[in-house]
């Protein structure tokens, strides 16, 4: 099926053809970029382009694929970098040199792959849809084959030993056969058999987070703060330290040194849980801030696409993207060329609805292969002004758990991460309270309680010391001021450049109650007659 | 291809710097068109929008006494691009690439489109590596590493121009070398050149720009763009500066520094065609596209894996009624590696340059630093200076309140430090430091104080 372009407006083209899908996978021009239908009028197709359209004029072919935006599935993915259309950059690289030229078409999965497979069933067995038949090795992780998600039979053959990733593993008694690999729209979220509630934590190693404002396996949760306040670094962090078996990042409309650096060091680090390398869990997904913005749009989509297939073999998986808000940008981009009647702040008004739709692909899910597998996400929010009540901040808060505000003032004072500690909030404490109890300690919620109690009172107190110094208040509480810095700087406070960076949760609970402890003394000898110059000069930072 | 060239005299419409044409079923977006005004002048646009056939021209001239009768298009069939050539060091041009300095055009040895295209994130090699701008307060606390982009946020009426120029003097980079002795050591690295690039500029500070750049010989390319000349020539204008500097960098292995200012006009010639478009404004008017668009301007400063050359980007920023939440340094903080923030209040102390250590910030500072790079008490040294000035602006505050009397012995000699930092190791006037001399002056404070 073919048209002709009749008009083109940034990243949107219009065209002239009847008979296309809306979100069909369209190849536009002479240079045939990449395109996807999101609006259908009676003569024409408005077509949003992924790539730069300079260059492009009317009356050049378009030609419809009578498919939706897909990404592969299959072995290989895993340490892989890909761009918002899943191009492997790398393989990019190589191909066109240190600039990313417009329209190349490369496949994210090697074609040329081997992997030696293990069949976990035998021929003549009944196998469902969704089933998982065998798996390969895929760097340390068993990756799972299954049934194609709309056929199932008898397995009348299937491989075993050295297998290519264009062949198929599996053969049913239809003569249908069962690919390595497939191909799934980013935008129809993968089935499952039923979703949990969240009941773990997601162990992120930051003391803040872990102990405050716990995030869960198959949780969200959103960290905003203005710029400067260590989004990317916290976030990185995260990547580098959660408990979970894979990570996608997703660095979406974000700066390019970063995603450098973030390589580099990650190719260098091990995973602090299985002590391999930790690139061999991580699959990137790049869209830098001057990569074309409506790939950014579907960068996201892209990640949670292959972040959910590796759920569906059972495994934990997190998915980070930075920043959410470049992706609400890129939509209200696309929005505007469209000319759509805008909502709060330019941004159309489906942001809420697609970000909640977004947000639900989250969760903990029974996999039809019968496994328990976790999506869990940490999104960041780059507010602009570092004004919470913008509409993607106000909007995310309204679907996500976990509410990690980042503060500007904090971030001045060097205090990292910049966790506001009076605004944030988990959703989760409920939910995984028992968790803590039955597998860290009985005391968890008792200690956290003390601990927001301090530094309620601590804040209460400031304003005191405020207007009549610290000279003018009495001796007990200068010493809870005392206590209170000590959890920010020592608890609270965590660099993550050094071995503190991660923390475990026993670690985590030793080190607030050492610093609670001290206090509880401190204010006994103080009952006693003990002078508090002399408590204080006691320790030592 | 087009054979013929053909003039189209259908102009439907006029505003402001745009032109709506009708009838035209060949061109691109992106082409450079020729419009030839009734009195014979001949100006430069670009095709920004095609609907049917009717185009949209973006005009980068002085759209003054055009008209709809008489006026005609030519359309060129070329993306627009800059011509490059080792021989366009020393040379100034206006915001059009062409030559203002009274010399000839150079013979191009290519051409490339001025758009650029975006650095493959995996080509991209991790910044690390210093350079020394002669300030203490930015080569101490807030050090530049090539292929990094550290804005200037400024106000109206503070010495940006100044500090500008100090860098422009003074900046140099290192690369490791071996002394005569055999020792590994640091040395001025030749291949260094500042790509300068001044958007909206008044006759005073043009003035005062020449004289600098006279005195670098041919350690620059300058595209200047006059505060009475286009303003949409501002689009272009960054954009043949960064071409050439890519080209210098990536071609030639040159470590080249751009230096941007004002890009505070930049956003508002973005602001003039967005609202001459007819979009719906952002905030405060400015286009919803402008992070993506500036992004496209910051993003091409870097490094490349197995290649030599380096861009660095300095763009200056004048915030609006001082206020950094302003769409244009919000925007940009976002985009770029940290920021340098100018204070009113330090430069009514007569501090220069005064920077405002507290909410500026390197964030690719610490791989630039240390044993290997500066010295390897630099962190050290820089950590403490951060952390007892943020302590003394604490208690500058506390002091306001309560008096210095009502203060402890400690918190004192804590705001005597406070002052005696900002007057000794912010302030240096227009000398310059070298690394070593930075830091000795920080240590020195330090020991002064025994912190």
């Amino acid at each position: 099926m073919r048209g002709r372009i009749t008009g083109i407006s940034g990243p949107t083209v219009s065209v002239d053809m009847k008979g296309l899908k809306l979100y069909e996978l369209v190849h536009v021009g002479n240079a045939m970029l990449t395109g996807e239908v999101v609006k259908l009028e009676e003569k024409r197709a408005i077509v949003q382009v992924y790539e730069d359209t300079r260059g492009l004029g009317p009356d050049e072919p378009v030609q419809g694929t009578g498919m939706p935006m897909t990404v592969k599935l299959g072995p290989g993915l895993l340490s892989g970098m890909f761009d918002g259309l899943q191009r492997p950059l790398y393989k990019l690289k190589d191909l066109s040199g240190p600039f990313i030229r417009p329209a190349q078409d490369v496949s994210a999965l090697d074609p040329a792959g081997q992997w030696v497979f293990h069949p976990l069933r035998k021929k003549g067995d009944e196998v469902g849809r969704n089933e998982m038949i065998g798996y390969v090795e895929e760097n340390h992780f068993q990756h799972f084959i299954a049934c194609p998600h709309n056929s199932g039979g008898r397995l009348s053959w299937i491989a075993d030993g050295n297998i290519r990733i264009d062949e198929p593993v599996g053969r049913l008694e239809d003569g249908s056969g069962i690919a390595v690999y497939h191909e799934w729209s980013v935008r129809v979220p993968r089935p499952y058999i039923r979703k949990f509630s969240p009941y773990e934590p997601l162990v992120t190693g930051q003391r803040a987070i872990d102990f405050l404002f716990t995030i869960a396996k198959g949780g969200t949760a959103i960290m905003p703060g203005g710029f400067g306040t260590g989004k990317t670094i916290l976030e990185q962090s995260i990547a580098k330290f959660a408990d979970v078996d894979i990570v996608v990042y997703a660095g979406c409309g974000e700066r390019g040194n970063e995603m450098a650096e973030m390589i580099e060091e990650f190719e260098h680090l091990k995973d602090p849980w299985t002590g391999s390398s930790l690139m061999e869990r991580t699959l990137l997904v790049i869209n830098t801030s001057n990569m074309p913005v409506a790939a950014r749009e579907a960068s996201i989509y892209t990640a949670i696409t292959m972040a959910e297939y590796y759920r569906d073999m059972g495994y934990h998986v997190l998915l980070l993207a930075d920043s959410i808000s470049r992706w609400a940008e890129a939509l209200r981009e696309i929005s505007s060329s469209l000319e759509e009647m805008p909502g709060e702040e330019g941004y159309p008004t489906y942001l809420a609805s697609r970000l909640s739709s977004f947000a639900e692909r989250a969760g903990v899910v029974e996999t039809y292969s019968g496994k328990i597998g976790s999506l869990s996400m940490v999104l960041s929010v780059s507010p602009p002004g570092g004004d919470f009540t913008e509409p993607v901040t106000q909007s995310c808060l309204r679907t996500t758990g976990t509410f990690l505000m980042l503060d500007t003032s904090l971030a001045h004072r060097r205090h990292f991460p910049a966790i506001n500690w009076f605004q944030s909030y988990s959703l989760y404490r409920a939910e995984l309270s028992g968790y803590y109890r039955e597998n860290v300690s009985q005391k968890w919620e008792e200690v956290q309680m003390s601990c927001r109690d301090l530094l309620q009172k601590e804040e209460a107190l400031r304003e005191v010391v405020e207007i009549v110094g610290l000279e003018g208040i009495q001796d007990p509480d200068r010493l809870l001021l005392h206590a209170a810095e000590m959890i920010r700087t020592q608890f609270l406070n965590q660099n993550a450049y050094t071995d503190d960076a991660f923390s475990s949760l026993d670690k985590t609970l030793a080190s607030i109650e050492r610093i609670l402890d001290f206090y509880k003394h401190a204010a006994e000898r103080l009952k006693q007659g003990a002078a508090i110059d002399e408590i204080l000069s006691g320790i030592s930072f | 291809m087009r054979l013929s060239e053909h003039r189209y005299k259908t102009i439907t419409s006029i505003a402001g710097p745009l032109l709506f044409v009708q009838g035209i079923f060949s061109a691109r977006i992106g082409e450079v068109v020729k419009i030839l005004t009734p009195d014979e002048r001949q100006l430069e646009g670009e095709v920004l929008e095609i609907r049917e056939d009717t185009i949209l021209i973006e005009v980068f001239a002085e759209t003054r006494g055009l008209d709809i009768e008489r006026s005609s298009i030519v359309l060129t069939d070329t993306l627009r691009t800059a011509s490059l050539s080792p021989d366009i060091t020393g040379r100034i041009f206006n915001g059009s690439f062409v030559p203002i300095d009274g010399l000839p055009m150079f013979i191009p040895e290519k051409k490339m489109p001025i758009s650029g295209f975006a650095i493959n994130p995996t080509a991209r090699a991790r910044p690390e590596e210093f350079i020394e701008t002669g300030i203490s307060v930015i080569d101490g606390l807030n050090t530049l590493v090539k292929g990094q982009k550290l804005p200037v946020f400024s106000c109206s009426g503070l010495p940006s121009k100044e500090v500008v120029a100090a860098i422009l003097k003074n900046s140099r980079t290192m690369n490791a070398g071996t002394d005569p002795s055999g020792n590994r050591t640091k040395r001025e690295s030749d291949g260094f050149i500042i790509v300068f690039s001044a958007l909206g500029l008044t006759f005073r500070d043009y003035s005062y720009y020449m004289h600098i750049l006279k005195e670098m010989g041919s350690r620059f390319v300058a595209f200047i763009n006059m505060a009475d000349e286009p303003a949409m020539e501002r689009l272009l204008a960054p954009r043949f500066a960064l071409t050439v500097a890519e080209y210098l960098a990536f071609d030639k292995g040159m470590d080249v520094l751009v230096i941007i200012t004002d890009m505070t006009n930049y956003c508002d010639a973005l602001r003039e065609v967005s609202t001459a478009r007819e979009e719906l404004p952002g905030r405060r008017g400015y286009p919803g596209f402008m992070y993506s668009d500036l992004a496209s301007l910051y993003e091409r400063a870097g490094r490349i894996r197995g290649l030599n050359g380096s861009v660095t980007m300095l763009p200056v920023v004048t915030m609006p009624e001082d206020d950094i939440t302003h769409p244009i340094p919000d925007l940009t903080g976002y985009i770029t590696e940290g920021q340098i923030v100018l204070s009113r209040e330090l430069h009514q102390k007569g501090i220069f340059p005064p920077v405002d250590v507290l909410p500026s910030l390197s964030r690719l500072m610490q791989r630039g630093i240390g044993e290997g790079h500066t010295r390897s008490d630099h962190r050290k040294v820089s950590n403490h200076l951060y952390k007892y000035y943020a302590k003394g602006r604490d208690l500058r505050r506390l002091e306001a309140i309560i008096g210095r009397e009502g203060m402890s012995e400690k918190d004192r000699i804590m705001l005597d430090f406070t002052d005696a930092f900002e007057r000794e190791f912010v302030h240096q006037g227009m000398t310059r430091r070298t690394v070593p001399e930075t830091l000795d002056a920080g240590l020195n404070l330090l020991k002064r104080f025994s912190l």
